[in-house]
């Protein structure tokens, strides 16, 4: 049993790294290209980043990327090269601009208005409070 | 109508809800849209998929709309598609380019001869590269380009006779096809 699970557990491991290994010249690119492909989305299997996904294009994709910074190309510029093929979407953090403020800022402005809306209440209340007190009514 | 409030909040957010499951039954949620419409297509030179010899590169399909259609022998949605094509291709008044996509060239030809080359020409684009400048993450998707080399129409996903005669025909139309407004 426990040479099975070592068996199991050993596949899994070459599985994990049998993700087209890559020529890396040193450890530096190895991280660099790790993170950069953290940051991109596979487009097939939409939830997964480039670097985890097995799909057929994301290793292109991921060769690719690999290709652009041998050329020498800069993280932005690879990404600039992704996004005029696959638009925004292919970032896990889409860009500040016109059309992502509600993505952006809509989750804090809905906070403020809620926080808004607490505090007004609950000002009223305890003006009513204090009114029912010193009107001693009960 | 202050005792109101609160119910018409919540009418609001039921709406916002509904709104959010129209949405998602009225929409294709994996679809990305292209940055590419409405600029120039990008550059290839890809070998005929008949002839590896000759090759075809954007600027000789220039002065004629055509439509860039992607796919491949291993991909069983353009198995559904390929009807479609075979039936309304040579009818829609442009030329119907093929683009093998990732795809062996062997395994390209037997397909097409099995289901039928609704194809006026057909290049492999076998390592993908191609593809991926053109934005491709799932064939097939097709791509009308106007005479003067640019984008105007991406369809990702199959060519249904409903998206034939209701997207496709007025875009080619509207490109100048030999069945909307001749350009001399």
């Amino acid at each position: 049993m426990r040479q099975l699970i070592g068996a199991l557990l050993i596949g899994l491991a070459s599985h994990a790294f049998a993700i087209d290994p890559l020529p890396f010249k040193d450890r530096a690119e190895e991280v660099r290209f790790q993170h950069l492909a953290k940051e991109l989305r596979c487009l097939v299997c939409q939830n997964q980043d480039l670097a985890d996904s097995e799909a057929d294009l994301a290793k292109d994709l991921r060769k690719q990327v690999f290709d652009l910074m041998r050329e020498g190309k800069s993280d932005a510029e690879i990404k600039t090269y992704l996004v005029s093929r696959y638009n925004d979407f292919v970032l896990y953090d889409p860009p500040v601009k016109a059309g992502t403020w509600l993505l952006w800022f809509g989750p804090g402005a809905l906070v403020l208005v809620g926080a808004g809306a607490l505090v007004a209440i609950l000002r009223k209340r305890s003006r009513q409070v204090a009114q029912v007190e010193s009107e001693e009514d009960w | 109508m202050k005792r109101l409030l609160p119910f018409l909040v919540f009418v609001a957010l039921c709406g916002l809800l509904g709104f959010g499951i129209w949405w998602n039954t009225h929409h294709e949620t994996n679809e990305v849209p292209s940055p590419l419409i409405g600029k120039t297509a990008p550059e290839f030179t890809l070998p005929l998929l008949y002839e590896p010899q000759k090759s075809l590169s954007r600027k000789e399909l220039l002065g004629q709309p055509y439509l860039l259609n992607v796919f491949g022998s291993w991909c069983p949605t353009c198995q559904d598609e390929h009807p479609f094509l075979m039936r309304e291709g040579k009818t829609l008044g442009v030329r119907l380019i093929g683009l093998d996509w990732k795809d062996q060239p062997d395994a390209a030809k037997r397909w097409l001869q099995q289901f039928g080359n609704p194809y006026e020409t057909i290049i492999a684009d076998e390592n993908g590269h191609a593809g991926i400048d053109f934005g491709v993450y799932g064939a097939p998707e097709t791509f009308l380009i106007d005479a003067q080399g640019i984008i105007r129409y991406k369809r990702i996903g199959v060519l249904t006779p409903e998206v034939i005669a209701t997207e496709l025909k007025p875009q080619i139309a509207a490109v100048g096809g030999t069945h909307g407004v001749m350009s001399p």
